[in-house]
């Protein structure tokens, strides 16, 4: 039997990384008997207790992720908000003091660097959340757009531990934790907590689709905070989870993951995420090919699909119809909340939903069908809901 | 501590052989169990298929891995667990009993001695993870 782990992406340089990095949680997740793997070149949790029940607690309670592998990188000075304006894709003028927003790094050809959160703390101070396995490439990216600007770009990784509460439960725990009232703070938006004589940020964002906080703080709290964290949640169905729930969750949202749907040469067009691209904000880096795209349009973009026959697509597994090879998978997994499989891959954009695809599962073609995503779709009903009993 | 059944045959894949009159039983070990997780989905042959030793005859899949299975002896399948095409678990739960996989009718038992008794397959797991 072997076994290929499929979570690892393919696009991390194992060069840059010359020796295994483990984040201040490492022994808490040997203790707590977590699986762990080697990702991005840390050391992290796959699962505690098993990825099913771990990504439905996050569906049904709450649960609390480990995500300091994540990169963070802070822009300071006169010119800094310019700075994020001309390294990303989405209107950094449109943000708030502490508030924050999904954005995109994109190269001259429009090709997706990474995909990235990016918080304003003022007009002269960003901090912005990259993926772990682009965090230099990142860093080195804005880094040297630096010289441009009245501004300074550091890598501040190091420093930082991250994690993340997610789920319906995760707003009365944090309040109760913290001891501060966090059911105002609106998603997307953040804010400085005083705790242990040290400044953490608390963003209400999150990777599940769930209402939820990630919490950035010193390395040297980050086991005290686990631990409360997790003794306060007992009374709120907490559940440590791995980033195998990580991805499972995701995948349901049909949230984009770098190496899978987000690569170098994909564009924000192909990728479905034309909504983070404002080009009315003044020039950025790539707008011209971008335009270019959108003259031109897209042969190939972003859907969702679910198995009709047996079998769980993965990441590289040909989707084809007939004689004709439509293109490959781009992430895979069984739906937990759905009890299906489900996957996404770039596809002409001559398909539509209902269509009948193949995915190719070693060897043998399985019956799948194009659907909507999110895949998950509680959040949109449940509002849905509520606008039907108020209008009835 | 894994389970390692004195009475059963191992494969350096992690497979277990158990032979019960002309017939030989086979799963994956508790070892390849607890190393894959929470097991979600399998692919078995159909009774009737031809098995070849060392050649895949399925796969087991994880949330997040696929594990192909590959046979301890050549031979012709009378019997799949059909059970487990529904609840997989039943391999994370069992692996030696209700997560039995095919029964084989070998072409040649004398290919069984090929395979590791349960102090050699201890010994080679204990290797395994000193790597």
């Amino acid at each position: 039997m072997y076994v290929f782990i499929l979570l690892t992406t393919f696009y991390s340089d194992v060069n840059s990384y010359t020796r295994m990095k483990f984040t201040a949680l490492y022994d808490v997740h040997r203790g707590m008997g977590a699986k762990m793997i080697e990702f991005s070149g840390c050391m992290m949790p796959l699962e505690y207790i098993g990825t099913r029940d771990e990504h439905l607690a996050v569906r049904n309670s709450v649960g609390l992720f480990d995500i300091s592998h994540m990169g963070e990188i802070e822009v300071y000075g006169k010119e800094a908000a310019f700075v994020c304006q001309w390294v990303t894709t989405n209107d950094i003028s449109k943000l708030s003091n502490f508030q924050a927003h999904y954005t995109l790094l994109c190269n001259p050809e429009g090709g997706i660097i990474d995909d990235i959160i990016v918080y304003k703390i003022s007009d002269e101070h960003f901090f912005i959340c990259v993926n772990a396995v682009n965090t230099l490439k990142d860093y080195e990216w804005i880094k040297s757009e630096e010289s441009k600007f009245k501004a300074i770009v550091v890598n501040k990784s190091p420093e930082y531990s991250q994690i993340a509460l997610q789920g319906p439960n995760s707003q009365v725990l944090l309040s109760s934790v913290l001891k501060m009232d966090f059911s105002t703070l609106k998603r997307f938006f953040f804010q400085f907590v005083k705790w242990k004589d040290s400044n953490l940020i608390v963003a209400r964002t999150g990777y599940t689709g769930e209402d939820g906080f990630e919490i950035f703080l010193p390395w040297n709290l980050a086991k005290e905070l686990w631990d409360e964290i997790i003794e306060g949640g007992k009374s709120h169905g907490i559940q440590a989870c791995g980033l195998g729930a990580r991805d499972t969750l995701r995948i349901e949202m049909g949230y984009p993951l770098y190496g899978h749907e987000i690569e170098e040469d994909r564009n924000p067009f192909e990728a479905g995420l034309s909504s983070f691209v404002k080009f009315d904000k003044g020039g950025f880096i790539g707008k011209e090919s971008l335009l270019g795209v959108i003259e031109k349009g897209i042969k190939k973009k972003l859907f969702g699909f679910e198995m009709v026959e047996r079998g769980i697509p993965r990441q590289g597994y040909g989707i084809v119809k007939g004689e004709i090879i439509l293109g490959a998978v781009t992430s895979g997994t069984l739906s937990p909340s759905l009890e299906k499989p489900i996957g996404m891959g770039y596809l002409k954009t001559d398909i539509y939903f209902d269509d009948e695809i193949e995915i190719e599962i070693r060897g043998t073609r399985r019956k799948a069908k194009i659907v909507s995503v999110p895949f998950y779709k509680k959040l949109a009903k449940e509002k849905r809901n509520g606008r039907d009993s108020r209008s009835a | 501590m894994v389970e390692i059944p004195e009475v059963l045959k191992y494969t350096k894949e992690h497979e277990w052989a158990r032979v019960e009159d002309d017939i030989v039983i086979i799963g994956i070990t508790d070892y390849a169990q607890d190393a894959l997780g929470e097991i979600v989905y399998i692919e078995l042959p159909s009774e009737g298929d031809e098995v070849t030793k060392g050649e895949t005859f399925g796969a087991v899949e994880s949330t997040k891995s696929v594990s192909d299975l590959y046979a301890p002896i050549s031979g012709e399948v009378v019997e799949v667990n059909e059970a487990l095409l529904d609840s997989p678990e039943a391999i994370n739960e069992d692996p030696y009993g209700e997560g039995w996989m095919v029964k084989v009718k070998p072409y040649d038992p004398s290919e069984l001695e090929d395979l590791m008794d349960s102090d050699e397959y201890t010994e080679f797991i204990e290797k395994q993870s000193e790597k």
